[in-house]
């Protein structure tokens, strides 16, 4: 299984490898998509775990006993397709390329949400205000 | 070789051979441009971009009693309108903001609604709030009237830009080192990234690069619907750097363009937000072009490797007006995602939309062939190279 999880730690456990235990103790594939890690304040980063389900739900207890918080992603950015004109502006922001243009013929702008890591920049710069938000 | 009531004729009788600029290129590549001129009767254009200077005049009918908004104040959808002329025809601009917008002072703006947004909510059928003040007369007493207007209800709505379809534009590049926000879009610090602003080959003037079909009176595809060019537009400028055989090397040729707004759609007209800058509109807008005789085939022929646009830095030659090209780059090079500046490699994007522009090249394309769009021979024509046209600048005095 795979899912998107922001995790939220105290002062306290920004010191633990955590990262480095899911993968070496419970084999889970992770994508760090945005991380905020300060010493003075509460922490978050936003990732992306990998595995079977088993060591899924070992992983997740793992990082419940460290006392992290931890939610499901739940803030999607979505492209609404009828209000897109295919301009580009979007594409010199989107640094995973998410938005992206794969064809230099037809020069349409494509949106690969897997590569997403709804950092929100689209929707300051989109002239149309195609992108947005969404909260599931 | 061929005139335009002769292709005219053709229309009319389903004869006509009519491609798109991107067709055109492969025909020519592989008919020469001999026998592509005697082929190809109409070659169709297309582009959709942020053109700032655009706008739409409304009369919006009389009330009861009567009121004089001319010389008082109004505006559609809180966004302020012209009303300095006859009693109730105002004119919206498309980067008109609303009076309470916080514009950049919390830099840098959004610039959410204004002007361009007006006008597409207005094409597309939406009741737009109007408010109007006025100092009352005896023929108009009134003083104020808070109401709703939409296409239907109002008398004559027409598009009326002073300056669309910019002849080549320069590509933008930020050389300082802090973020720049733009009508080219928001500019990385240290050059690293470029904006460009054309169609490159699907562009109309770079088609008709020394106006030889194109002038005043040209019937052309504006935001959805049928328009026409109304005049040269504003800093036309025909004298601009040209390539021998005379294609424009920066911005140079400009339209001032109109046509029925009540027939357009947002499709091809939609208000923008440029984050930093301000509100604008996308305008959609295609013109054909006559294949008259094998020139015309030369010109409707030449592709992205063919145009050339000049870097500008806009963080500090182009506010404080220094002419300086950083160097040339092809729209065949911005278009592949990366340019060389000066040793640098730097990633490009388009503000323009190019597929927006290669639609409006077909459905333009399939008006002509079904016969429901005839050609027109210019009216009178724009002004040309030989013009001696200089562009002048503004001085405090």
């Amino acid at each position: 299984m795979k899912k998107r999880i922001i995790l939220r730690f105290k002062r306290s456990t920004i010191d633990k490898p955590i990262v480095y235990k899911l993968v070496k103790d419970y084999n889970l594939i992770f994508n760090i998509l945005r991380a905020n890690i300060s010493p003075k304040a509460e922490s978050m980063m936003v990732m992306e775990i990998e595995g079977t389900e088993q060591n899924f739900k070992k992983g997740i207890k793992y990082l419940k006993d460290l006392n992290i918080d931890m939610e499901s992603i739940e803030q999607d950015i979505r492209r609404d397709e009828l209000k897109c004109v295919h301009c580009g502006v979007c594409t010199s922001v989107c640094a995973p390329d998410a938005l992206h243009i794969a064809d230099r013929k037809s020069m349409k702008v494509e949106f690969d949400y897997e590569r997403c890591v709804a950092c929100e920049l689209c929707v300051k710069v989109c002239p149309v205000k195609a992108m947005s938000v969404f909260f599931d | 070789m061929k005139t335009i009531e002769e292709i005219n004729e053709k229309i009319k009788k389903g004869k006509v051979v009519v491609v798109t600029a991107e067709e055109m290129i492969d025909i020519t590549k592989k008919k020469g441009t001999k026998k592509a001129a005697q082929y190809v009767d109409v070659v169709t254009t297309g582009t959709f971009g942020p053109m700032c200077s655009s706008g739409m005049f409304v009369n919006v009918g009389h009330s009861k009693p009567r009121i004089k908004i001319g010389g008082g104040k109004c505006s559609l959808n809180d966004v302020p309108a012209y009303c300095g002329i006859a009693a109730v025809d105002l004119y919206i601009g498309a980067t008109a903001s609303p009076d309470d917008d916080p514009r950049n002072t919390v830099y840098p703006g959004a610039f959410k609604y204004g002007g361009g947004h007006v006008i597409e909510d207005f094409v597309n059928g939406k009741d737009i709030r109007l408010v109007a003040t006025a100092y009352g007369t005896d023929c108009y007493p009134r003083k104020k009237i808070e109401t709703y207007i939409n296409k239907n209800t109002v008398n004559e709505a027409y598009l009326y830009n002073p300056r669309n379809s910019y002849q080549n534009y320069n590509v933008a590049v930020n050389v300082s080192d802090k973020m720049i926000h733009t009508y080219m879009g928001s500019l990385k610090p240290n050059m690293n990234n470029a904006s460009y602003s054309s169609a490159g080959q699907l562009s109309p003037l770079l088609k008709d690069p020394k106006y030889r079909t194109i002038g005043i009176g040209t019937r052309i595809f504006l935001g959805g619907t049928v328009g026409y060019v109304s005049w040269n537009g504003t800093q036309h400028n025909p004298s601009a750097l040209r390539s021998p055989d005379g294609l424009p090397r920066a911005g140079a040729g400009t339209l001032a363009v109109t046509g029925n707004a009540k027939e357009m759609n947002g499709g091809f007209l939609k208000g923008a937000s440029f984050v930093g800058y301000g509100a604008t509109m996308f305008v959609g807008l295609g013109i054909p072009i006559p294949i008259l005789d094998e020139e015309m085939a030369y010109f409707t022929s030449r592709s992205d490797e063919d145009f050339w646009a000049q870097v500008v830095d806009y963080s500090h030659d182009y506010p404080e007006r220094i002419p300086k090209s950083l160097c040339e780059v092809t729209y065949a090079q911005l278009k592949s995602g990366k340019i060389n500046i000066n040793g640098k490699e730097v990633p490009t994007y388009p503000i323009s939309s190019y597929s927006k522009a290669q639609e409006i090249a077909s459905i333009l394309k399939e008006w002509i062939s079904v016969g429901s769009f005839l050609l027109s021979s210019p009216v009178a024509p724009l002004p040309g190279i030989d013009a001696g046209i200089k562009m002048n600048t503004l001085e405090e005095r």
